[in-house]
């Protein structure tokens, strides 16, 4: 079948096309040429005036793994706020803070996203992250393996083996949890928390390894390198949440020595102790960083006002949050000699300094950060906010005017300790398709992925301009996902299955005899039940891997 | 004749993975590392391969046929049991979702006691790999751990070697409540577990002192339902001296009324230890036949536990008002569907309403059910997942012998498809 959309207006950075009129070809899932021969169209789509762009991609999503329903368990009375009833097409669920997961995927596809990226796959419960995600529908996904408290790594690197074994190890683990990326989330600090360590700075040896965060960063960013894994080391850095971390923010984009890197959520990570409040914005301290230093790219985690829950797999610092807790209720997990996990709801109020001055941060970040190729829109779901509130987060970066108005409803001391109200960039139509579509395949390595030419997948959103952005993002004219027409004016009218997307970075074998025997003293499981294979993913029909290239 | 070895099992809990079962066409045998729990589990052998309906042998389609045609007016069905694996659980909730039943897991009542001081101040808890290497004091509160867990000790105390303890046998194991009914927590060295004994329903109180004198207030009983308040006083040192106490129990166990709250004390207790500067956390048991399973496919499915309705088109749960047996006696639900894939003994409520029985192959009724459908057991013969009591583990489970059974997903999508 061939699918034709007429005059769009189309906004494709991969191809550097800027608001170009264009018509687009769809045939068996993939955007095509112009036939060259006679050929009949069979289905056609008038698209004049029409703003159209590939299918956005949520780099940086807790959409998969036990935290997430850990999240959903804790708070029943949040999800009865909004139930989802069952339709022909679609299954019932719960939306809001932390939905259920055909929720999830319905929302996406209804805002016009097509991909999520879950970061924060432990592996040892990476089988129950990809589980989750099987049950999204409509989106493809993926997800970044956490290491960097897991002992193996820790006892590796006081054992001073080599970066060869690292890298081994790096690769082995990246295959076992059907992986796209590395992640590390408070690098070694989970750990040390294990040993009763309660904080743990850039510089700070833990207690049983004396290692540090910079040691560990170091290792594992080189291993992501060499092994040839597109996405940069995403690290979640020391010190989350805690007045004055600019400065270690600072000094690990410093210490990684031009290695890539890439840091999430870096508005929870570049708050200064200035004012009377001893908190203040190092958000144009940390964007003249990343301005600087080409090797770094950023998410921003931007918050935003309301009821919604945050979940990390960074217990150390989750635990020391939840006197913040709203409602007051939460959980934290030490996991299996691997990693960790906290879950603490919080209601971000815009009448709260701290809070109002959180939003403030986010949204400098976001404005003073000059290249939209390296920072990316998330408010790293759910902990700054719910995903569906995107469309709103879009209108603030495009619209001065609007954010200026919300900004003169927020604490005003947060008022008085923010630069915002002077900011004059408004994000453009391209700018947002850089941040939410070419810039996110492009980081995590998606072939095929992200455009708009010949070739790519037909993963495609078409929206009607409105000044209003917020209404124009939150309500698309159509949604395609592989070439099938999924949603039409935010409404999800069929469902399909997505892929999963992973890397299979080569690793030595002989890496399985030291694991073996790891596993066999000191773990619960046997090396061979640990390891996810391909049909655990596919053996159902639904599911399907899509493996990526390697960078050389 | 072969054997297989590094079989997992999915009906312990503890998520055992060393076990080797040799198999005489589909007759199997544990011959290396079995227990009382998972021996004859795996052993059981397979009766029927045949539905019946009306207790006559009847091929699958009518079989699926007659079990979509009792459900297809109801109202208010029921589907309890809910001991399957994942794809088990994707197929139950679908077929919820779709006739607008009632998803009831049969441990819930049990589990509620977890779920109810969870949802109500939250918890601090721990793995299972993270006792193996880490614990170095183990309290056990109202449970007798090694009849729950044959293998618990072998496998996660006293093992030969730990990442971060010189001596594994130099634990510490304290009982509050209930004594063990044998000496798997004994150490290897021949150190006993101190117990101190009272009856169930007197944990509260006591938990509840215990708790007291970790914050360090004034208690001036002597004695609380028979255990002296001193002794009280040094476990409450010892947790805090402890470099990573582990608390454990059984929210099933704790057999009495309002037993949430006894969860909640020690859940509190050990955020409590957590602020003295010292690690401590709780180990909640469960995991059998699937109940942590059903617990997190609905949780991820509808955002609740597997005690949850469809019948106003949307997920609602109820942790008291969904309970089958309740549902049952007051009349409310009209049809009953029993899915249980792991235990033959496991059958559903006797009742006049039409019952649906997915059930694994060997069970027996005293009342033959409208529709009954053999089905394999996940970890035997079909693959699947399940997870075990910590729930962060997700064990895959391997199909061991061609028995020609269906799984639990196919009867449930064929039923769903049939609607």
């Amino acid at each position: 079948m061939l699918i034709k959309l007429t005059g769009g207006t189309v906004y494709d950075p991969a191809s550097g096309i800027d608001g170009q009129q264009q018509d687009i070809y769809i045939k068996d899932g993939r955007i095509v040429t112009k036939p060259a021969e006679a050929f009949q169209v069979d289905k056609e789509y008038d698209l004049k005036g029409k703003v159209v762009m590939s299918g956005a991609i949520d780099m940086h999503t807790h959409i998969g793994g036990g935290k997430g329903n850990i999240a959903r368990t804790l708070l029943p009375e949040d999800h009865r706020q909004d139930p989802v009833m069952r339709s022909d097409i679609t299954r019932s669920g719960c939306g809001h803070a932390m939905p259920s997961t055909f929720v999830t995927g319905y929302r996406y596809a209804e805002m016009g996203y097509t991909s999520g990226f879950e970061p924060a796959l432990l592996p040892v419960n990476a089988r129950q992250a990809h589980m989750e995600m099987a049950d999204i529908p409509i989106l493809d996904k993926g997800g970044y393996v956490m290491l960097g408290s897991d002992d193996y790594l820790l006892r590796l690197m006081t054992a001073k083996k080599d970066q060869k074994a690292i890298n081994d190890y790096v690769a082995w683990t990246i295959q076992s949890a059907k992986a796209i990326g590395v992640k590390v989330v408070n690098p070694g600090g989970i750990n040390a928390f294990k040993f009763n360590q309660r904080k743990l700075d850039l510089d700070e040896q833990n207690a049983h390894y004396g290692v540090t965060p910079r040691d560990i960063l170091q290792v594992l960013a080189t291993a992501v390198k060499e092994i040839g894994v597109s996405h940069p080391l995403h690290v979640h850095g020391c010190n989350l949440g805690v007045p004055g971390n600019m400065q270690t923010t600072l000094d690990t984009i410093q210490g990684i020595g031009g290695l890539p890197m890439h840091l999430t959520h870096i508005q929870f990570h570049s708050y200064g102790t200035e004012g009377d409040f001893k908190f203040s914005s190092g958000a144009a301290r940390i964007a003249e960083a990343i301005n600087k230093n080409k090797n770094i790219t950023i998410d921003v985690g931007q918050i935003l006002f309301g009821q919604t829950v945050t979940a990390s797999g960074d217990s150390m610092r989750q635990h020391a949050n939840h006197k913040h807790a709203s409602p007051n209720k939460w959980v934290t997990m030490d996991i299996e000699c691997d990693a960790g996990c906290g879950v603490v709801p919080f209601k971000y109020k815009d009448k709260n300094f701290v809070n109002a001055l959180q939003w403030a941060i986010g949204l400098e970040t976001f404005l003073l950060v000059d290249d939209p190729w390296r920072i990316f829109l998330t408010t790293d779901h759910p902990n700054g906010a719910p995903f569906t509130s995107y469309p709103h987060l879009i209108r603030l970066l495009m619209d001065r005017s609007f954010r200026n108005e919300v900004l003169s409803t927020i604490h005003p001391e947060a008022q008085k300790m923010t630069t915002l109200a002077s900011i004059e960039r408004e994000y453009t139509l391209q700018e947002i398709a850089i941040m939410t579509r070419a810039g996110a395949a492009k980081l995590i390595g998606l072939k095929d992925r992200g455009g708009l030419s010949a070739g790519n997948w037909a993963d495609i959103t078409v929206y009607t301009s409105n000044t209003d952005r917020q209404k124009m993002f939150e309500k698309p004219d159509y949604v395609f996902k592989d070439g099938q027409l999924v949603v039409v004016d935010g409404k999800v009218v069929s469902t399909k299955w997505g892929t999963t997307h992973t890397v299979k970075p080569n690793f030595d074998p002989s890496v399985e005899k030291g694991l073996k025997d790891y596993f066999d003293r000191y773990l619960t499981m046997k090396l061979g039940n640990f390891k996810i294979s391909d049909d655990e993913i596919t053996e159902d029909g639904r599911g399907s891997i899509t493996v990526h290239p390697l960078r050389h | 004749m072969t054997e297989i070895t590094e079989v997992p099992s999915p009906f312990c809990g503890i998520g055992t993975d060393d076990l080797t079962i040799r198999m005489d066409g589909v007759s199997l045998k544990v011959v290396e590392n079995g227990c009382a729990v998972n021996t004859p589990a795996f052993e059981q052998m397979i009766t029927d391969t045949s539905p019946r309906v009306d207790g006559k042998e009847v091929s699958l389609d009518v079989a699926v046929a007659a079990a979509a045609a009792l459900l297809k007016d109801t109202r208010l069905p029921v589907i309890g049991g809910c001991a399957t694996d994942v794809n088990g659980m994707r197929g139950l909730l679908a077929l919820a979702d779709r006739c607008g039943a009632v998803v009831d897991n049969m441990n819930f009542t049990g589990a509620r006691n977890n779920f109810l001081a969870l949802q109500d101040s939250g918890w601090m808890n721990t793995t299972l790999a993270e006792v193996k290497n880490r614990c170095d004091l183990l309290l056990v509160a109202g449970t007798d751990l090694e009849a729950f867990a044959p293998r618990f000790f072998e496998r996660y105390l006293w093992n030969k070697e730990s990442m971060f303890l010189d001596d594994t046998s130099s634990r510490e194991v304290i009982y509050l409540g209930k004594a063990p009914s044998g000496d798997a927590s004994t150490s290897p060295t021949g150190r006993k577990a101190l117990v101190l004994e009272c009856a169930t329903e007197d944990l509260p109180e006591v938990i509840a002192v215990l708790r007291a004198l970790v914050k360090g207030q004034p208690v001036l009983a002597a004695s609380v339902c028979g255990i002296a308040a001193a002794d009280l006083l040094a476990i409450a040192g010892k947790l805090k001296a402890a470099k990573y106490g582990v608390v454990t129990w059984a929210a099933g166990a704790l057999a009495y009324s309002q037993a949430e709250l006894t969860v909640q004390t020690l859940s509190e207790m050990i955020k409590d230890i957590n602020n003295q500067n010292t690690r401590c956390s709780g180990l909640p048991l469960g995991g059998k036949e699937g109940d942590q399973t059903a617990n997190q496919v609905c949780g991820w499915t509808t955002g609740y536990p597997a005690r949850t309705r469809f019948s106003r088109g949307y997920p609602e749960y109820d942790p008291y008002l969904n309970d089958t047996n309740l549902l049952l006696t007051n009349g409310e639900a009209d049809a009953m569907v029993w899915v249980q894939a792991f235990n033959v003994k496991s059958v559903p409520p006797v009742t006049a309403l039409p019952t649906i029985v997915v059930g694994r192959s060997g069970m027996t009724f005293a009342k033959e059910p409208d529709v009954f459908i053999p089905v394999g057991a996940p970890g035997i013969d079909h693959a699947g997942h399940a997870y075990r009591m910590d729930n962060v583990v997700a064990i895959r489970l391997k199909k061991l012998r061609d028995s020609g059974l269906p799984s639990t997903a196919q009867v449930l999508n064929a039923i769903e498809q049939a609607l």
